[in-house]
């Protein structure tokens, strides 16, 4: 498991880009994505999952059901 | 020289410095010490002096937020919407400081940059503070400021005075928490979402922190507070006092705008904004504590111009990246030399106006509600039906003193007035006794007149003040003669 953005409902703020310990997020051509492979759902790092505290629309960052659980080394 | 500027005058009477003695208003007003003047005098948000000669514009460099407030909706981005949060373009801090560039070439009047969002320009910090070093690098001549919601705001104290940044705005519109969860659903502190009174209290402890390092630098400080009516109207008298005490020099109360347009928490559900009385009635009762703003527009974060003639749409990205800028500070230097003898010679119009008005022996009555139009330079200098917005003065024996604007749609399009509009314009200014402007129509005339407000063309490209205070001067007199008739 890992998170994703969903793009419509993204204003491209920035605000997860900055918060994120992993820098996962990054904007690819005026939007922005999380790569799930280092997406660690700030597990080890933080209570919560800084894009999502983070991000001012509401279910804009959402659990990306494709990738499995993130495994804390 | 400045040639695109000085068409607004070019038509006007000579009124020349009557007292040659007296004309020295370089050291600013009598209850404003020299090197605070110095600092406000060019800036167009904090003296309303200022507002009539200079211009700002907004860079929206700063997308991100950090709290979550009621009256703003961040998904919200709209070309012809004149409010704060709202843009139509976001810059990065390389375009913006070519737009700046830009802007000064074309707008000498142009003093200040800032930054005011969209987001929150020190939850953006990288971006505001990269922005501001380009800036301060190609025209150093330009004052820099910022605003933000203070939840950072401790932590970029010493960067903020790093820039010789001497104006920052803090929104401030709550002291109790209980107040404040009806404000702010979440804030996001120390990698934490924080909600309800928990956030509301953790926001205004850094607020009040922010504003009180502040000001011991010397940092001029103004305060927007956002009258909400039902959630902070009674509290915001106590808010008024708690940030005079901490230095801040200037306070700025601003009506909710909520339109369930907007998709704002408050449009939603219903929260009105406060009518222009209930404002007035607000700002009245915290007069006499910090200095309180009445000339504020509340506009966009990326707005061009002198404050209510916005012209960020002339300057659009697209624009800006295809022109090549260089900066030449000489156009606004000229200006500035040019505004300082139109305050000079306009103070010593207004004092030899105020010396008739204590030397005639009438009875001068209540102070008189006036409108006027202009397009600033401190003059009535627009025609009645181009106005976009009348300017508001209160008239007496002591002075005229500016109390507000109001916004109006055009009366005259294309040359052809439309009666719905006209009603609109004269009700907006139903309670002024006149309105002074440079021309207006033989149509509108009689309607104002009708109204109940006389309109008054003979004061054309004058100065405001003067003027205003010679018509309340003539006009008293004609009421003594009649009476004693």
């Amino acid at each position: 498991m890992a998170y994703k953005i969903i793009v419509d409902e993204c204003t491209n703020c920035a605000a997860c880009e900055t918060e994120c310990p992993n820098d996962a997020i990054n904007e690819k051509k005026g939007t922005f994505k999380i790569d799930a492979a280092n997406c660690s759902e700030c597990i080890g790092y933080f209570d919560e999952p800084q894009c999502i505290a983070a991000c001012p629309i509401p279910d804009c960052i959402v659990v990306d059901d494709k990738v499995p659980r993130y495994v804390a080394a | 020289m400045p040639t695109n500027i000085i068409p607004i005058f070019d038509q006007r009477k000579s009124s020349g410095c009557a007292s040659k003695g007296s004309c020295g208003s370089a050291s600013g007003p009598a209850d404003m010490a020299p090197e605070v003047w110095e600092k406000v005098k060019n800036h167009p948000c904090y003296s309303e002096q200022a507002h009539h000669h200079f211009a700002r514009m907004h860079i929206a460099v700063a997308p991100a937020c950090n709290i979550q407030c009621n009256y703003c909706n961040r998904k919200y981005d709209c070309a012809n919407e004149s409010r704060p949060g709202v843009v139509s373009e976001k810059l990065t801090p390389e375009l913006a400081a070519k737009k700046v560039l830009a802007v000064a070439a074309e707008i000498p009047q142009l003093s200040v940059v800032g930054i005011a969002g969209p987001g929150d320009a020190l939850a953006n910090p990288a971006k505001t503070f990269k922005t501001f070093e380009l800036i301060q690098k190609a025209a150093p001549d330009i004052k820099l400021c910022l605003s933000t919601n203070g939840l950072a705001l401790p932590d970029y104290v010493q960067t903020i005075s790093d820039f010789n940044i001497d104006h920052v705005t803090v929104t401030i519109n709550m002291l109790d928490p209980e107040i404040g969860e009806q404000i702010y659903p979440w804030i996001f502190y120390q990698h934490k979402r924080w909600h309800g009174r928990d956030a509301a209290k953790i926001l205004s402890e850094r607020q009040l922190l922010g504003l009180e390092m502040l000001t011991a630098r010397g940092v001029l400080v103004k305060v927007n507070s956002v009258l909400i009516p039902g959630v902070n109207d009674q509290h915001l008298g106590e808010v008024n006092k708690a940030v005079k005490a901490r230095g801040a020099f200037l306070h700025n109360i601003m009506p909710l705008i909520s339109d369930p347009a907007h998709g704002t928490h408050y449009g939603l559900t219903g929260q009105r904004g406060p009518s222009p009385q209930e404002l007035k009635a607000v700002q009245d009762h915290c007069e006499g504590g910090a200095n309180l703003m009445r000339h504020c527009r509340q506009c966009r974060a990326d707005a061009v111009g002198l404050l209510g003639d916005d012209r960020g749409a002339e300057f659009s990205t697209d624009k800006i990246a295809a022109m090549d800028v260089s900066y030449d500070p000489q156009p606004h230097q000229a200006y500035l030399e040019y505004v300082e003898k139109e305050r000079s010679d306009s103070a010593a119009a207004r004092d030899a106006e105020l010396a008739a008005i204590s030397a005639q022996s009438s009875d001068f009555g209540t102070a008189k509600l006036v409108a006027v139009a202009t397009r600033g330079g401190g003059r009535i200098n627009q025609h009645f039906g181009h106005a976009s917005e009348f300017q508001i003065y209160e008239v007496s024996a002591a002075g005229a003193k500016y109390v507000g604007q109001r916004r109006v749609e055009h009366y005259c399009q294309g040359g052809y007035g439309e009666e719905e509009v006209l009603e609109g314009v004269i009700a907006m200014i139903s309670d002024c006794a006149a309105v002074f402007v440079a021309k207006v129509g033989l149509c509108p005339k009689k309607d104002l007149a009708a109204a109940g407000i006389e309109p008054v063309e003979e004061y054309a490209f004058e100065y405001t003040e003067t003027s205003l205070l010679a018509w309340f001067r003539r006009q008293s007199a004609d009421v003594s003669r009649q009476a004693a008739a």
